[in-house]
């Protein structure tokens, strides 16, 4: 049985998306007065492409930039035994140490909050981070668990049973924010 | 994908086949970690229950399970109530009621694994039934080769060596064939098994199957089969078998030497090819980790369904 899907509203358009990553990237500067020890981290599928568009922004504002790793968190699920069947492992390329840096996680929605929760114990089993902080795109709240980001582009209440999607033209052809609803 | 349990795979499809090595490659990064260890089945029990002696394959998966957080025992038959006669069927069910989640069977009698997984309500993977299949190490030879090549598919493979008592070349077979390579077999023929050719591969001589090969693999000669009578002598072997320097130019010149291990140096295998630029024997050994933490993930998957929200 096929679910379809309708985009019933839409949050933030290409434009906006790039406003709020480059005000993103001013805030993550700002708030770690500068840029030293500073890496991101893009969580699973699309924090990565925003974590490289972000480097990219401080790269402009700094002058200089900052290293990216990619992080897939399947193997950290918290509802590994629940699924009806695995999901697909990706690879994990973080190639410099964590120990000691501050480490800015990105990903694209935050949700109930076990993605980051997942997040941060696969950062931990690397190293020793001097800190751990959070960028997203679209905080849609129903939080889970106490876990809160530090940057956020848009913040929108939503109900638990729509579908919130952040598109990014890398993985999905354009750049916006929908809910969407099945028909 | 994977069902219950992992028997072999004559009858594994391509995409279950290809869904193993596409986990097997970022469970490799994980061994490259200074903390070897995800949570991803933590909890769960893995036995090795090993009827033959083995080092690689019950190390190997005994390292795999212990990467995904898995608790694990290992049982060697020759120091349990094996040696006191309890068959296997009541081994499976001791061990059964004590609930582990999965069991690695390693047996010297074709169907023991499936025997084992009939009787046991655990998951069952199959580490070697007598010359039956040994499904994992195919799929550590398949990562090792669609790593090195980029592909499987229009490959020529040959398999050279006692094909007869060789569950690594049955499970190649199925493995290489159902992903699209041409698999050619060269042996002596007295160690050639009459049905092979209904599995899929081309049995030819020995210059034939080297000939532009993109991937060598050579058996270990068991020292029993000239004790049996079935060939004149190792010495006579190497000479007309063995993978040299010269049989191997045969082949293409980025062509891939593979060996399940462990080698007979001079025998199958000269040293000079097992530790030459083309040799990948050491890479499958790390695959075979990989692979086997690939497999260990996909087959204690699943339980109820349950939606996720993302």
């Amino acid at each position: 049985m096929e679910i379809k899907w309708r985009e019933k509203a839409r949050l933030m358009d290409g434009e906006a998306i790039r406003r709020a990553l480059e005000r993103i990237a001013h805030e993550i500067v700002e708030r770690n007065t500068g840029i030293d020890d500073l890496v991101l981290v893009g969580v699973r599928r699309r924090g990565v492409p925003l974590a490289e568009r972000l480097a990219g922004r401080i790269r402009a504002i700094e002058g200089r930039g900052v290293p990216v790793g990619i992080l897939d968190i399947t193997l950290y699920r918290d509802d590994l035994t629940m699924l009806d069947h695995q999901p697909q492992v990706h690879q994990t390329d973080i190639p410099f140490l964590v120990t000691g840096k501050r480490v800015v996680l990105v990903d694209d929605v935050i949700f109930t909050g076990r993605t980051v929760r997942a997040a941060m114990d696969a950062i931990m089993d690397l190293g020793r981070p001097g800190s751990i902080q959070l960028a997203v795109m679209l905080d849609r709240g129903h939080r889970e668990l106490p876990v809160r980001p530090d940057y956020v582009g848009k913040s929108v209440p939503t109900s638990r049973r729509e579908v919130v999607e952040v598109r990014l033209t890398e993985t999905d052809g354009e750049d916006g924010v929908v809910i969407l609803e099945r028909t | 994908m994977l069902s219950k349990d992992l028997l072999g795979l004559e009858h594994l499809s391509r995409a279950a086949i290809e869904e193993i090595l596409d986990t097997a490659g970022p469970m490799r990064e994980i061994m490259h970690r200074s903390i070897k260890k995800v949570p991803a089945l933590r909890g769960r029990t893995v036995v090795t229950l090993f009827y033959e002696a083995s080092t690689r394959t019950r190390v190997s998966f005994e390292l795999a399970a212990k990467y995904l957080s898995c608790d694990t025992i290992g049982v060697a038959a020759a120091s349990s109530s094996v040696s006191k006669g309890e068959s296997l069927k009541d081994t499976a069910r001791t061990l059964a009621a004590m609930q582990p989640d999965i069991i690695v069977l390693r047996h010297p009698r074709a169907g023991a694994a499936a025997l084992l997984a009939g009787e046991v309500p655990a998951h069952v993977v199959n580490a070697g039934d007598g010359a039956h299949e040994h499904p994992t190490q195919a799929l550590l030879d398949l990562f090792t080769v669609r790593e090195k090549k980029g592909r499987i598919e229009g490959l020529k493979v040959a398999i050279v060596g006692d094909i007869a008592h060789s569950r690594v070349a049955r499970s190649n077979i199925w493995g290489f064939g159902r992903l699209g390579a041409q698999v050619c077999l060269a042996g002596p023929a007295t160690l050639m098994p009459e049905a092979v050719q209904e599995m899929g591969a081309r049995v030819v001589s020995l210059e034939e199957a080297l000939t532009d090969a993109d991937v060598v693999m050579t058996l270990r000669l068991q020292m029993e089969r000239q004790k049996a009578g079935l060939l004149p002598s190792l010495g006579e072997y190497a000479a007309l078998f063995g993978l040299n320097r010269e049989r191997l130019a045969l082949a293409r010149p980025d062509a891939l030497v593979m060996h399940p291990g462990p080698m007979n140096r001079g025998i199958e295998i000269t040293p000079e090819v097992a530790d030459g630029p083309q040799s990948v024997i050491v890479q499958q050994v790390e695959n075979g980790v990989a692979v086997r933490m690939a497999v260990l993930y996909l087959i204690a998957g699943g339980g109820a369904k349950h939606e996720t929200i993302d």
